[in-house]
């Protein structure tokens, strides 16, 4: 997988990987094809290939992150990539240095690519614009979270083998949830059907603009999912405004192990994960038959490994 | 009212000729010479036998009106020099073709107290080249806990009170506010702005902030303070201005409010019927103010305020920050654009040419008698004997707007490399010309 081919080039031509809105279902399809092949690298005894050997990979974790940071890092890895975490506390950021300034004085250390997780919605679009590094976002606030996106993308792929006109219902805390936009963006461009389900406080109805339903009565649209892919629902800290409490949403829109039954036995059971068992799922149901919840982090590492491949290849 | 500038030399002399003269105050627009002697409108007469030598302005094709009024601007000083300075500030205004600037109180320190106002007043004396006219804060530090020394202020010859980029969240603080201020017939400007509906956020409420995941900033945010200004303005029977109005719905609570004759009146700015919140999705900073840009239904609304007079005046909201405040991450950004120099152009282009909801002349009403009366200064008149504050306006003249060639400090304008029609193209203050194109 060292050489660019024509129809690579063709398929894909941009050096940052900002968010799933902007890209066309072809895009997506390709980054989805490319993983597969890296996929099957995952399978072998040397897990480790010579695409990126040379470059530089820098992980600029500005919020706190374990997974998606991790998976990166052996994404890069794997590639042969030179790999450098940062992190919000360990930065100059914290000195009072402007992202700008930060990320400059990345570029002059020659980071060839710049991993970016921000609290911020659009700090990566901020990058890309002003450096030749290629940026990959890695979750920018409520904004997007494409790898994440693209991961959930190629499990349901994987085990339905197809997207288009299935039903896909994503529950919980959509308002705040970078996960949902990326979902929805990549999940319509494939043709699928979205269902958004949670409380009315935090599924805005202007999502209905872009072709999605809404529901706020879950048992209803259980019946008849092919996905249902859970988010984490976080209360405590900043949705008090939101919902009442964590007992009560469980109440409204917990999969539990009696809500499950609902479902056919083919539907998947998604979580971009880390869970609260007991809130959004029942722990029952996050290990049970139907959870693809694993596959999914190792489909990430396939994805991330595609997208950094891709993107890495185009740098200025 | 104090001049900025001391009057020229005895016997100087100005002609304008052949200029379409519209003077709202005294209900004027014809074509005809303007004369200017010693620093103030004159009678042709008064310059039949010229003792010296006559200045003569061809205005040909020009419209010649009051001295312009903006009376919403942030000039920075003291505190913030490197955003703007009044120097700078006022040549941005006499560039864009305004005389007289009414300059906001969120400088630091605050303008809370009579020594900063008359600081203010100095530095303009100074360094302005347009009359400068300083508004205090409402509150304290614009806190909004305890009023301030509004009195004094008076005294100090502010022109308004405002706690704009703040909002007084206090209802019974604001209506005592609004109820001491009566006894000076001082107004009271308002930024509408309710900090619990608003929260954190950054753009409108709405399709593109759910699209982009950036706070949303509701249009109830600015209704609900309006509403609440209509019924205090009603309680207190004194009058109430909101500033920058932007939602549709407050359109609709003003209309209602100003037919029953409450004493409640509406500013617009430009970028809030020039662009919606649609801008914003390349997180570009220089879309980034407060209000924020809203949907297409409120520019809609904004223009039909602006034709039937429920929006009674324009104003820009100046807004400056410096290039390294402005580019960051787009919720770290600070609010607010530049607007000096490109309002006119935009108003005209867009509100006389394109969408033909007033012609020039009630143009020059929301920038000269509207914001006169309510501020109840003596400008924004061509009457004989009237201080010689005039704007000539060429209102077909194409031009391009170019932030590198702006007068301001600060080039933070989302309107670069617009292709506006109507313009400023001289600016007289105190009979002598402060700026030319």
């Amino acid at each position: 997988m060292n050489v660019r081919s024509p129809d690579m080039n063709r398929r894909w031509n941009r050096k940052d990987l900002l968010g799933l809105r902007e890209l066309s279902a072809d895009e997506i399809n390709f980054i989805l094809e490319t993983a597969d092949a890296f996929k099957q690298v995952g399978t072998r005894e040397i897990k480790k290939v010579p695409a990126l050997r040379g470059k530089t990979l820098v992980n600029f974790f500005v919020e706190p992150s374990t997974r998606t940071r991790t998976s990166f890092e052996l994404a890069a890895s794997r590639l042969s990539a030179d790999v450098i975490n940062i992190s919000a506390s360990t930065s100059s950021l914290t000195k009072g240095e402007t992202l700008k300034d930060t990320a400059k004085v990345l570029e002059a250390n020659h980071a060839d690519i710049i991993v970016l997780r921000h609290s911020s919605a659009g700090a990566p679009q901020f990058l890309a614009q002003r450096l030749k590094s290629s940026v990959i976002n890695a979750g920018d606030g409520a904004h997007e979270h494409p790898t994440q996106g693209l991961l959930d993308l190629y499990t349901i792929r994987e085990k339905r083998e197809r997207i288009d006109n299935l039903n896909v219902v994503i529950v919980g805390d959509i308002l705040f949830s970078r996960v949902a936009r990326s979902n929805i963006f990549g999940l319509l461009k494939l043709g699928a059907r979205v269902t958004l389900v949670g409380p009315s406080t935090l599924v805005p109805r202007e999502f209905e603009k872009l072709g999605v339903s809404i529901s706020h009565k879950i048992d209803n649209v259980l019946p008849d999912a092919d996905v249902v892919n859970l988010l984490r629902i976080q209360h405590e800290r900043q949705r008090k405004e939101y919902f009442p409490s964590i007992g009560e949403y469980t109440q409204l829109f917990g999969l539990t192990k009696e809500r499950a039954k609902l479902l056919k036995p083919d539907c998947l059971i998604m979580h971009p994960g880390p869970i609260n068992r007991g809130v959004e799922i029942d722990s029952e149901v996050a290990d049970g038959l139907q959870s693809v919840i694993l596959d999914q982090v190792t489909n990430g590492l396939a994805v991330r490994m595609a997208v950094l491949y891709l993107c890495g290849g185009i740098s200025t | 009212m104090k001049r900025a500038r001391a009057l020229p030399d005895p016997m100087s002399a100005t002609i304008i000729r052949n200029g379409r003269v519209i003077d709202p105050a005294n209900k004027r627009d014809e074509i005809v010479d303007l004369a200017i002697v010693d620093g103030r409108i004159a009678d042709l007469s008064a310059i039949r036998n010229p003792q010296s030598e006559v200045e003569e302005i061809d205005a040909k094709g020009l419209v010649v009106a009051p001295g312009l009024i903006d009376m919403h601007v942030h000039l920075r000083e003291p505190g913030f020099s490197h955003k703007e300075t009044i120097e700078s500030g006022a040549r941005a205004a006499a560039a864009g073709g305004f005389t007289t600037i009414v300059c906001m109180p969120n400088t630091s320190p605050a303008a809370d107290n009579p020594s900063t106002i008359a600081w203010i007043k100095d530095r303009a004396a100074e360094t302005g080249c347009v009359n400068v006219l300083p508004t205090s804060a409402i509150s304290k530090d614009l806190a909004g806990e305890e009023l301030a020394p509004i009195g004094s202020l008076k005294e100090a010859s502010v022109v308004a009170i405002t706690d704009d980029g703040h909002c007084v969240q206090n209802h019974e603080l604001m209506r005592r506010a609004v109820e001491y201020a009566r006894m000076f017939a001082l107004p009271v400007l308002d930024h509408c702005q309710d900090y619990n509906l608003v929260g954190n956020g950054v753009v409108h409420e709405g399709y593109w902030s759910t699209l982009l995941g950036l706070p949303g900033w509701p249009a109830a945010g600015e209704e609900a303070i309006v509403l609440r200004n209509i019924l205090l303005a009603e309680l207190c029977d004194h009058h109430i201005h909101c500033q920058h109005v932007s939602a549709a719905g407050s359109m609709r609570l003003l209309r209602e409010a100003r037919a029953r004759g409450v004493k409640i009146s509406g500013e617009v700015c430009p970028h809030h019927i020039a662009l919606t919140d649609e801008s914003i999705q390349n997180f570009d900073t220089n879309f980034k103010m407060n209000p924020p840009l809203r949907s297409q239904r409120d520019v809609d609304a904004l223009l039909e305020g602006i034709a039937d007079g429920t929006l009674s005046i324009l104003a820009s909201d100046h807004a400056p920050h410096a290039e390294f405040e402005k580019e960051v991450e787009f919720d770290a950004a600070p609010f607010g654009v530049v607007g000096l120099e490109t309002e006119l152009g935009i108003f005209i282009d867009l509100l006389v040419h394109k969408h033909g909801k007033i012609d020039i002349r009630r143009l020059i009403e929301m920038y000269t008698i509207e914001p006169a009366r309510l501020l109840k200064i003596e400008a924004g008149t061509l009457s004989s004997g009237a201080v010689a504050d005039v704007t000539l306006i060429d209102p077909n003249l194409e031009w391009a707007v170019k932030i590198d060639t702006f007068q301001s400090a600060s080039r933070n304008s989302p309107f670069n490399g617009w292709k506006l029609k109507g313009r400023a193209v001289r600016t007289i203050v105190s009979g002598k010309t402060v700026w030319k194109l």
